[in-house]
């Protein structure tokens, strides 16, 4: 892998699921999208690799994880929003009721609309 | 344009067009104060995430098409009943959405629009095209089929027809491309590697077989 590809030092990330050939698979496209935030965010210098790679490890080894893996990515995000969030970037409550409204303004669009954030009927 | 007079909610009479899974709305929610606080930006994501376009999902689509292909008896069920075609392979939809397959043939080239809401069948097309998100694209591709298709340098035959499929909530379409020429002697999953996405929604042809001139 090229120095200059984005992915060079997160793609290091303990035990992310990789093809033949090296580079990130990813199951969903939202699990593509965090793994790209992320990116962008250690890129900017928002947080170190090792306060990362801390983040990450300690949502992996938490007890009841799934026997197959498939739960990798929601550790990853886990780790993600615990890490905006010990950084003050953001609160755990903003977060979450954010969360729940992106959830009410998908179900209250209709075929065929961009889902938009403004969908949300009680935000 | 068909008519859509499609069947409508067999099962719990609670559907919704649209829906997020908690994972899904969490990375939104993330997404939306990240690029409030200026930390981020959507088309920087959107950017790395065409990188891996081809390592997200399935792309159980390829081997359908190889499949079509190779198989006339299957080709013909997939004609008549995509759903229970793809499911046989293994491949249900998420949500139990309908399919259908229009086939691409020397008259008529076939083209798919809609991904504007959360009912695009990654898991059989692989992951959509930034630009098809973009809403201009969707209705410019019903008025201006051919010009659109010109501007991706998708230039068709004058004398071949373009029909353009519009998803609807309940009915996702998976376009089967012709196969190309001088592919007699490839199996089905080496004739996989050449149905690329563009190919299967209709922006693109498949691939070239390694022997064609």
């Amino acid at each position: 892998m090229n120095a200059h590809e984005p992915s060079s030092l997160l793609a290091g990330s303990p035990g992310l699921p990789k093809s033949n050939d090296g580079d990130p698979v990813f199951a969903e496209p939202w699990q593509a999208e965090a793994f790209a935030m992320t990116v962008r965010l250690h890129e900017k210098g928002v947080f170190s690799w090792s306060e990362w790679a801390e983040a990450l490890s300690h949502e992996l080894f938490k007890p009841g994880r799934r026997d197959d893996a498939s739960d990798y990515f929601d550790c990853w995000v886990a780790a993600l929003s615990r890490l905006v969030t010990e950084l003050s970037i953001t609160s755990v409550d903003t977060l979450d009721d954010l969360t729940r409204s992106w959830q009410r303004a998908a179900e209250a669009t209709p075929h065929g609309q961009p889902i938009r954030l403004e969908n949300d009927p009680i935000k | 344009m068909t008519s859509h007079d499609h069947d409508h909610d067999h099962h719990d009479g609670h559907h919704h067009d649209n829906h997020f899974s908690d994972m899904q709305a969490r990375v939104k929610a993330l997404e939306t104060i990240l690029t409030q606080k200026g930390l981020i930006d959507p088309a920087a994501i959107d950017a790395i995430v065409e990188t891996y376009e081809t390592k997200i999902g399935p792309r159980n689509g390829a081997a359908v098409v190889a499949k079509a292909w190779s198989e006339p008896d299957f080709a013909d069920w997939l004609q008549r009943d995509a759903t229970a075609a793809i499911a046989s392979l293994g491949y249900m939809g998420r949500q139990g959405e309908h399919m259908r397959a229009v086939f691409n043939t020397p008259e008529t080239h076939n083209l798919i629009v809609c991904t504007l809401c959360s009912c695009y069948p990654w898991a059989v097309l692989g992951l959509p095209p930034v630009w098809y998100k973009a809403p201009p694209y969707r209705s410019r591709a019903v008025i201006d089929p051919r010009g659109v298709l010109a501007e991706f340098g998708l230039t068709l035959p004058d004398k071949q027809k373009i029909r353009v499929w519009d998803s609807t909530a309940e009915l996702r379409y998976i376009v089967i491309p012709e196969r190309p020429a001088g592919t007699d002697g490839l199996d089905q999953s080496a004739l996989a590697d050449l149905v690329t996405r563009d190919s299967m929604i209709g922006t693109g042809l498949a691939k070239a077989g390694a022997g064609a001139a």
